[in-house]
């Protein structure tokens, strides 16, 4: 369930500025209007049109956000964005008149989606990424509207009624952020990239470029926010933050500039599309918010758009504040000789706790070299969550493991067990330390504590038995029932 | 009947490696499948680390079993003895649940060589007129090693094989096994690292002249992607393999190979609980109608179906073709029907050899890490002057390890106490095991039919397994004897044990043998002497298909998982080319 702990304060003060600006709201009038635009209220689709409404469904990854977790009806909303002043809820999207969206005129379904403007008036809160939908061509809201009017089946459950406390429950005030940080239709062809490249190429960059920025809306939890929120940068155009990397949950979002060495400079074009393909590639394996995002987008687009993705991202360059600390070129070789851990863990030898815990725990699948094997267990040295700053992702992935989605090239829910049953808060802190400590790895100690608020945050779960034997149910019961000798 | 099902196009019995592979095959053609499953689902989140890694629980109490008071065997030796059933798994592991014996399996994977395939007409043209016995009735496949070929490569390609290959395409490979049929391409993944059992058996093998190669190994040696996209992890010698599913994606396995891809065709669906109690024909022209089951909560319910596919274990299919009474069932003493016929199983041997000087690490293992020789097999080295058809192969494999079932203690040695422990403590690590595995012929007598009077829960009788040794394959395997005395002599242990039989023993089921169980709904191309024609279809119900070793006429030396799949394949290819437009009966009695 995606949370987002920073909106509390950042909406607060969000309200705070919507206040002092009343004169401001004054001269921009309080009722909101559709900006004008070629779209019709021409309603006869071709199934032809729903199939790619369809397809476009899955590239803005509309169910993330508007099917609840396991439920059987599509888009009928109600997935809960959790957050201590209430909770939001994805609305219903199906075609159905009241519950849903059925009486929207493609019109008003083009308003919500580029301005966040339902067709009562109100706004969206905007959790709806229509910062990104913005770029949306009119072709393409066509298409999506063809698709959520006749392509999807209507329920008429309404979803739970999204009910803030004050000052967050006053819709009117998001007109004044849309104002500040909400482009108007930004389909504008970036520069960067428009010479000495073949048509073809050329084609291809604003192809990912129009995917990435609009549908794709990866800037939503790729880009850096402000301090209202908003991100930093919508487009290329705006800024190097753009794509830059940030932290969601807890978790460290990575950077997809191509040019940054925490980013995907080390990364194929083809490990790009194997990733948002498969979920897998000889780099990483997906875990956290994006398992979902793969699982019911990416692994769904054709290798004609993954690959423009691909090609678009590398033309990213490295932010100014990593070229000022950029580090050399990191590509471990199979053929280097042993690193210091790699001989540590051979030789099995004066190891520490966290380098035994490491050889009892997880060196069957990622080896002691920490490079695992390829496409099936990620590597450790070099990884992303590994030497995050916050180490929550590792402890937690640690503690409650992590599992692949099924994707249509790579079925296989390959799975990692957790090890919360057998390891003490100590015994994780010992086994994280040492895993962001060897190899290439940099990154700084992890404590008894940290590991204690993760176990805390996720409470008594399902995934935490995960691998446990059986067996010691008995034996605990044989120990217990048997007076202790020695 | 309370219930009954809507209609599917096809109902596979059993959810195993068949099932899952006519799974695949059949919802690429576009029909609706449904997979019934009598055991519980198993998914990777039973297989967990280091949930597997309990010997106790899989290694003794055999948890991934079909549990014998859910349904069991009887065996008697001949007709004049009373049948007793097994109550507790001893000399086969019949695997239950989802993945079936393709989760608890070792991990050795081979082809059958040629003439294996065709053992009849080798052994005609080969042998002296007169030089089988009488009551030998072995047969003939009925489809050819080059028909099988390229459905051989592909379930290689499904389950990763690491090894080495030994004849490409006619050109001989050093160091692969120069007796096997000819391939079409090299092995997916280079073999296994080498242990140090491999690297003595290799020496002593060379020195007398033999051709050592890797044992060709489903516990896969590198990072593997199928060709449906499915993933395997290399094999880290945990050693639990055989009676354990895999903890670290590296066993081929259905759970590993097919399932997850089967899982997300929309067209797919299974339910486990479900033991399927009867195949139901049609009054008219004797095809079938679809398969009567138990579900979980108890219920009888009929699941009309207009293809059944039989995958269950060989002794399941053998059993449910005698209970829905479809085909003849065999009768040795008139020596007519078919169902329970040329019933056959495997005959193995061992010897331990202890070393005080060598350290073995036993607890680094895997069920297809080892090293082989083919030199002795049925079609290397004439046979007829040893008095026998058939043969061995001879080989040697690390491990396991286990602190249950890995302790050995010299001759004389008391069974616990200190002596005991100190004996233990000397010996582990120290020992090298070289085995053989070997072929199994058919006869008149030994066959598989109904007990008079042993039931099931449901009141069905149990199978009744009629199995003695027969002297053309003791002699077989005294001669192996020989061989691996040879290597013994080579090697020159501290000391040896044997276990081996020889001429005047007896079957006996009480201690492990082998789960390599085959025929009993046999394959051919008359249906007055087989079950199945040679397309796995029922001769007398033409959209009943039969997979697994039950269709194996006799049983060869190498391991049968290869061999099933293949078969499978092929079978799924001719449904798939000519069955479906065109159903009827694949082929007329020859």
């Amino acid at each position: 369930m995606p949370q987002y702990r920073n909106w509390p304060v950042r909406l607060a003060l969000l309200a705070a500025a919507v206040s002092a600006a009343g004169a401001a709201m004054a001269v921009l009038g309080d009722s909101p209007t559709h900006s004008q635009s070629s779209i019709s209220t021409d309603s006869a689709a071709n199934p032809q049109l729903i199939k790619r409404g369809a397809y476009l469904a899955r590239a803005a990854d509309c169910m993330a956000c508007h099917t609840r977790e396991g439920a059987s009806k599509e888009y009928a909303g109600g997935r809960p964005i959790e957050s201590p002043f209430g909770t939001i809820y994805a609305t219903n999207i199906t075609p159905a008149p009241k519950a849903g969206i059925g009486e929207y005129r493609e019109q008003d379904f083009a308003a919500a989606l580029r301005q966040g403007i339902r067709a009562d008036g109100s706004y969206l809160y905007p959790a709806m990424p229509y910062p990104s939908y913005a770029s949306l061509s009119d072709d393409d809201i066509k298409a999506l509207y063809a698709y959520f009017m006749e392509g999807v089946p209507p329920v008429t459950e309404p979803a739970p009624e999204t009910s803030l406390s004050f000052p967050f429950n006053q819709r009117w005030a998001i007109r004044f952020w849309n104002w500040l940080f909400v482009d108007e239709v930004s389909n504008t062809s970036s520069a960067n990239h428009s010479r000495d490249l073949s048509g073809d190429r050329q084609q291809l960059l604003e192809r990912g470029r129009y995917l990435v920025q609009g549908a794709g809306h990866c800037g939503s939890c790729h880009t850096p926010r402000g301090l209202f929120m908003q991100e930093k940068a919508l487009n290329d155009q705006d800024g190097d933050e753009y794509l830059a990397g940030t932290e969601l949950n807890e978790w460290q979002v990575p950077s997809l500039r191509g040019g940054d060495a925490s980013g995907l400079r080390d990364w194929s074009e083809d490990d790009v599309i194997d990733y948002l393909a498969t979920g897998r590639n000889r780099h990483a394996a997906t875990g956290g918010e994006m398992t979902s995002v793969i699982q019911h987008s990416t692994s769904h687009l054709t290798d004609a758009d993954l690959s423009s993705i691909a090609a678009y991202l590398t033309t990213l360059g490295a932010t100014d504040k990593q070229r000022a600390s950029s580090a050399p070129a990191s590509t471990p070789s199979s053929h280097t000789a042993p690193d210091a851990t790699t001989r540590q863990l051979t030789s099995a030898t004066s190891l520490d706790e966290g380098a035994r815990l490491y050889l009892d725990n997880c060196n069957a699948c990622h080896f002691a070299n920490g490079r695992g094997a390829d496409s099936v267990f990620p590597p450790l040295s070099g990884n992303t969550q590994v030497n995050a700053d916050n180490p929550t992702a590792l402890i937690s992935t640690i503690l409650y493991g992590a599992q692949l989605p099924s994707t249509p090239k790579r079925p296989e829910r390959l799975q990692m067990p957790g090890f919360d049953w057998r390891l003490s808060n100590e015994e994780a802190a010992s086994l994280a330390s040492f895993v962001r400590q060897s190899w290439s790895n940099d990154a700084s100690r992890v404590t008894p504590e940290q590991v204690a608020e993760v176990r805390q945050a996720h409470g008594p779960g399902k995934p935490a038995q995960q691998g446990r034997p059986d067996s010691l149910d008995h034996a605990r019961e044989d120990a217990a029932s048997t007076p202790p000798s020695n | 009947m309370s219930i009954t099902q809507p209609d599917v196009d096809v109902v596979i019995i059993g959810l195993g490696w068949t099932g899952s592979i006519m799974g695949l095959e059949m919802t690429s053609a576009g029909l609706n499948v449904l997979a019934l499953e009598r055991g519980a689902d198993r998914s990777k989140e039973d297989f967990l680390y280091p949930k597997p890694a309990d010997e106790l629980k899989y290694g003794v109490r055999l948890k991934m079993m079909q549990r014998p008071r859910q349904s069991t065997v009887t065996i008697r030796r001949n007709r004049q003895e009373q049948a007793i059933p097994q109550r507790h798994w001893t000399t086969f592991h019949p695997g239950d649940g989802v993945g079936g014996a393709g989760s608890h399996w070792t991990g050795v994977l081979y082809r059958a060589t040629p003439n294996e395939l065709a053992l009849k007409s080798f052994a005609d043209r080969t042998f002296s007129p007169g030089f089988l016995p009488e009551d030998m009735t072995i047969q003939d496949y009925g489809v050819s090693y080059e028909e099988l070929e390229p459905h051989y490569d592909f379930f290689e390609k499904v389950a990763g094989l690491s090894g080495q290959a030994g004849n490409i395409q006619g050109e001989m490979i050093e160091g692969g096994n120069p007796f096997e049929g000819p391939r079409k391409n090299p092995f997916p993944l280079p073999p296994l690292p080498r242990t140090l059992t491999d690297t003595l058996f290799t020496k002593a093998t060379q020195a007398l002249g033999w051709h050592p190669y890797p044992y060709p190994s489903a516990n896969v040696s590198g990072a593997w992607t199928n060709p449906y996209g499915m993933q395997l992890g290399p094999c880290n010698f945990c050693g639990f393999c055989s009676n354990y599913g895999c903890l670290n994606y590296s066993k081929a396995s259905p759970q590993t190979c097919t399932l997850d891809a089967l899982k997300q065709r929309e067209n797919f669906a299974y339910r486990t609980g479900c033991e399927v109690t009867r195949i139901v024909k049609h009054e008219e022209d004797g095809t079938v109608k679809g398969v009567i089951y138990r579900d979980a909560d108890g219920n009888e319910v009929f699941q009309p179906a207009g293809m059944v596919i039989l995958a269950s274990f060989p002794l399941s299919n053998v059993r449910l073709l005698l209970l829905s009474e479809i085909g003849k069932p065999y009768d040795p003493v008139s020596n007519t029907g078919v169902v329970g016929r040329n019933f056959s199983y495997q005959i193995t041997g061992s010897m331990d050899l202890y070393f005080k000087d060598h350290q073995f690490n036993p607890f680094i293992s895997a069920g297809g890490s080892g090293q082989v020789i083919d030199d002795f097999s049925p079609d290397t080295f004439d046979t007829e002057q040893h008095g026998f058809i058939g043969g061995s192969y001879i080989y040697t494999t690390q491990g396991p390890g286990g602190a249950i079932g890995a302790l050995r203690t010299p001759p004389g040695t008391p069974q616990w106490g200190s002596e005991w422990k100190k004996q233990v403590r000397q010996h582990y690590g120290h020992h090298m095991m070289i085995g053989t595995t070997g072929t199994n012929m058919s006869y008149r007598d030994v066959y598989l039919d109904l007990d008079p009077t042993y039931k099931d829960p449901h009141g069905d009788p149990l199978l009744r397994m009629t199995y003695d040794w027969k002297e053309n394959d003791l002699r077989m395997t005294e001669f192996m004897a020989e061989r691996m005395r040879e290597i013994v002599a080579q090697l020159q242990p501290d000391y040896h044990t044997e276990s081996v039989k020889q001429r005047g023993d007896h079957f006996d089921p009480s201690s492990y043998q082998s789960t390599h169980i085959t025929g009993g709904a046999i394959m051919g191309t008359d249906p007055k002497t087989s079950v199945l024609n040679r397309y796995l279809q029922h001769w007398d119900a033409h959209n009943l298909f039969v997979m697994g070793a039950s269709a194996f006429p006799q049983n060869m030396q190498h391991n049968p998982t290869g061999t099933v799949a293949a078969l499978t394949y092929w079978s799924a290819q001719h449904i798939r080319e000519r069955y479906l437009d065109n159903p009827g009966p694949l082929m007329s009695p020859s």
